[in-house]
């Protein structure tokens, strides 16, 4: 997998970079109707009476935290430390499993407030845009507990580092597209 | 070794070869081609005289709607895609894709996503409505908010939008594995300046599907939420614009006319050099200008909207860059005269068309100017001269630059070469069938004859016009029958190809025809931008060996790209049947093809 390649670049990796830009255009346009739709709705619930800042401040700590968990498990991967590899594998995916356990409070919550998906122009565009994002997490979260499943079973030594890699460059990708919606959506109303 | 490549139904189904996924391609995208090109004759029939009953409204409507769909994700597109699969490897000198079985997967999502679109002529049946009524009827644009379920309570659009959502999925596959395939698997000595340039044209055109087809997906996605769960995304009483999905489209709608004509060009780029035995004038310049193209092609978008009122400031400043992005597509085509400038020139059927693109493409392209100026645009929009414009970019244009590379290639392809005289007998009639059938409509449009109206009154004065447009259209068929003759007799018939029929410059004429599985014997180094010709500095590489000298690992078969791009039809008939289960057996069998896809031991 890891022969010689033309730009000295593993073949993998060059796709998954080609894919996160892909995957920007896709967050971009989301986020973008996100913004043109602004303050367009024509009834309530509107953001501010909704959006718990506070509360999805913890959740957005808690991926930023779990971004670290990744680098930590892929240092541990990538000097064959199978025993931290684990732990941190798993808290990884942990702390995302968090993130979507809190996004499954704020929807429960949001709903019971009277703002679904069909309510209102904010509520299509909210849903539809941090439901995309939390899809993306649940994939990383199942990746993560397959690469964890795997060195459970002792198969992700060191030549797996790649694999490890790639699953980070996601899960950070994610991370980051979360940053820009809690600014964008949360932070600047 | 040749013989290697074994037989059967199932070597065909599992094939991870990108020669033989290039075979799968080309054989679905031209029955799909041919699809969309009875329906055109549907098109052509009904309006040939005025107030014509041959067909009804409602399935005039569908027809043209499925033509356009076809021609542009199902024929054009997997044609191009068919030679970016067969010749890219063979042109960087490399053994394969850099992952075959996402090649495979990519083939598999478009064969079945192309299915699902045209089951809609036949699944009327399964709605309560009869054959022929729920195929998609919104046009190839899609125009919301009458994509709405409101205005579209059938599921023709449901169709129309899970289809593309499905064949977007495979353009994205496939961009990723170009993109990877390109840079990174070029052999020793393969610099990017030295890449064919048919190769640089995919790869520009890979870039364009990774960055275009996000956006439509999104697009769609919104449209899906709308029909299906309730969101007003484009409900203009919930305070949104349908204006919003006009932009989503044509951002992706614009990247995506020069991902249909970005690979034409490649193809022409390649031709022209052999058969005038002149390297690429300008090579660097035409390189350049694709890129420039490919990049200027996200800023032109709005000019599909100068109707809608955008404004002054949007007006002209699309104008501006639609009139710019003119120049470097005028350069290129100054380049390949140029090449053929002085040239020794061979008239190959494939000479032909790539001569026929030019002339046919230089006409499409002023047509083209003359809608980028707004005023000009408003007297033309919505009539048959924008699609004589059209049809002279995607059929003189495209459809001309790949045949072109059918006939130049398909000796490589299939080992055999095709009829020079049925070839040349197919190239005339297509010429003049393709002016007599797409020329008239200027003047029917600029007359006032509105396009995607089904049919007209005689006091338009448009009825001879389009009698003669009609005409041509048949003339086009009759090339194609000839084409496929041809095509079927080169089975038995032709003449079995040489290494290199036409004394080309690039890496794929050094192998045999078809080529062995491993593609090269001996992996080629590389010294110049034409390795095969004798050029100032260099002499011609020496062929690889007929028999590799060391054992060659050839990557097996899979039938897990299948499995896995099996469920996106499934996971699409869950809306379109509103039942549950049917997305519950399409996750589990989504989870399955991809767990095993990726535990399955399979070394490249």
């Amino acid at each position: 997998m890891s022969a010689h390649t033309s730009m000295g670049l593993d073949n993998r990796k060059m796709a998954f970079w080609a894919f996160i830009g892909s995957e920007c255009l896709l967050f971009g346009s989301l986020i973008s109707t996100y913004l043109v739709y602004k303050g367009k709705s024509v009834v309530g619930p509107y953001p501010p009476e909704i959006l718990n800042i506070p509360f999805t401040s913890v959740s957005t700590f808690d991926l930023l935290m779990s971004s670290l968990m990744m680098v930590l498990a892929l240092a541990a991967v990538q000097r064959g430390d199978l025993k931290w590899g684990k732990i941190w594998l798993f808290s990884t995916a942990l702390l995302g499993l968090v993130f979507l356990g809190g996004q499954v409070l704020e929807f429960t919550e949001f709903v019971h407030k009277g703002l679904t998906i069909g309510t209102n122009l904010f509520g299509c565009t909210f849903f539809v845009l941090t439901g995309t994002h939390g899809a993306h997490v649940t994939v990383g979260v199942l990746w993560l507990l397959t690469l964890w499943v795997r060195a459970l079973q002792g198969k992700l030594g060191r030549a797996n580092a790649m694999t490890v890699e790639i699953t980070g460059l996601y899960w950070h990708f994610v991370d980051v597209v979360w940053i820009v919606i809690f600014t964008v959506v949360y932070l600047i109303q | 070794m040749s013989h290697a490549r074994g037989g059967g139904l199932k070597s065909w189904l599992t094939t991870t070869d990108h020669k033989r996924i290039g075979l799968l391609y080309f054989w679905t995208a031209l029955a799909f081609f041919l699809i969309g090109g009875i329906e055109a004759l549907f098109i052509r029939v009904q309006l040939a005289q005025p107030n014509s009953h041959v067909v009804s409204a409602e399935t005039y409507n569908q027809l043209f709607t499925m033509h356009g769909t076809t021609m542009v994700f199902l024929a054009l597109m997997p044609l191009g895609a068919s030679f970016f699969n067969y010749m890219v490897p063979l042109q960087i000198g490399a053994r394969d894709v850099a992952f075959p079985r996402l090649n495979a997967f990519s083939y598999w999502v478009f064969l079945f996503g192309g299915l699902l679109l045209n089951a809609s002529w036949f699944a009327g049946p399964l709605f309560h409505a009869g054959m022929l009524n729920v195929a998609p009827d919104g046009g190839w644009f899609g125009y919301a908010n009458l994509t709405e379920r409101q205005y579209s309570p059938g599921p023709n659009i449901d169709f129309w939008l899970l289809g593309l959502q499905i064949l977007g999925i495979s353009s994205l596959a496939a961009g990723f594995n170009f993109i990877v395939t390109i840079l990174n698997m070029r052999a020793p000595g393969m610099k990017m300046m030295r890449l064919p340039a048919f190769t640089w044209m995919t790869l520009v055109t890979q870039f364009l599907i990774i960055t275009a087809f996000p956006v439509i997906t999104v697009g769609l996605a919104f449209l899906m939420f709308d029909r299906f769960f309730g969101t007003h995304f484009y409900v203009r009483e919930a305070g949104a614009t349908p204006l919003l999905w006009q932009h989503l489209f044509w951002l992706f709608g614009h990247p995506e006319v020069y991902i249909l004509i970005l690979p034409a060009m490649g193809v022409v780029s390649d031709v022209l050099p052999t058969f005038s035995r002149k390297p690429l004038f300008g090579y660097t310049v035409v390189v350049y200008s694709g890129v420039l193209i490919g990049l200027m092609s996200w800023g032109v978008w709005s000019h599909h909207m100068f109707a809608v009122g955008l404004g002054p400031i949007a007006d002209s400043v699309f104008a501006a860059t639609t009139m710019l992005i003119a120049v470097p597509t005028g350069v290129k085509i100054f380049n390949w005269i140029a090449t053929l400038w002085g040239g020794d020139i061979r008239g190959t059927t494939a000479l032909h068309f790539a001569v026929g693109f030019i002339a046919m493409f230089i006409i499409g392209g002023l047509s083209g100017v003359t809608h980028a100026s707004p005023p000009a645009d408003l007297q033309q929009t919505d009539t048959y001269y924008v699609v004589a414009h059209i049809h002279y970019v995607f059929f003189g244009g495209t459809i001309f630059g790949l045949f072109a590379g059918i006939y130049y290639w398909w000796p490589k392809m299939s080992g055999r070469l095709l009829d020079e005289r049925l070839g040349k007998i197919h190239f005339w009639l297509q010429f003049i069938g393709m002016n007599l059938a797409f020329f008239p409509m200027h003047l029917i449009g600029l007359l006032g004859m509105p396009r995607r109206v089904y049919t007209y009154a005689p006091e338009l004065g448009v009825g001879a016009l389009n009698l003669v447009s009609t005409t041509g259209a048949f003339l086009i068929a009759l090339s194609i029958l000839i084409f496929l003759v041809n095509l079927w007799r080169s089975r038995t018939h032709g003449q079995p190809a040489p290494n290199d029929p036409w004394g080309g410059a690039t890496l794929e004429w050094s192998v045999s025809s078809p080529p062995p599985v491993y593609n090269f014997s001996v992996i080629p180094t590389v010294t110049s931008r034409l390795p095969r010709w004798r050029t100032e500095r260099h002499g011609p590489m020496q062929d690889p060996p007929a028999t590799p000298p060391e054992p060659i690992h050839v990557p097996g078969g899979s039938w897990w790209p299948m499995v896995a791009a099996f469920a996106l039809p499934v996971l699409a008939l869950a809306p379109l049947t509103q039942t549950l289960w049917i997305a519950f057996a399409g996750v589990a069998l989504l989870i399955t093809g991809v767990y095993g896809w990726a535990f399955e031991p399979f070394e490249v």
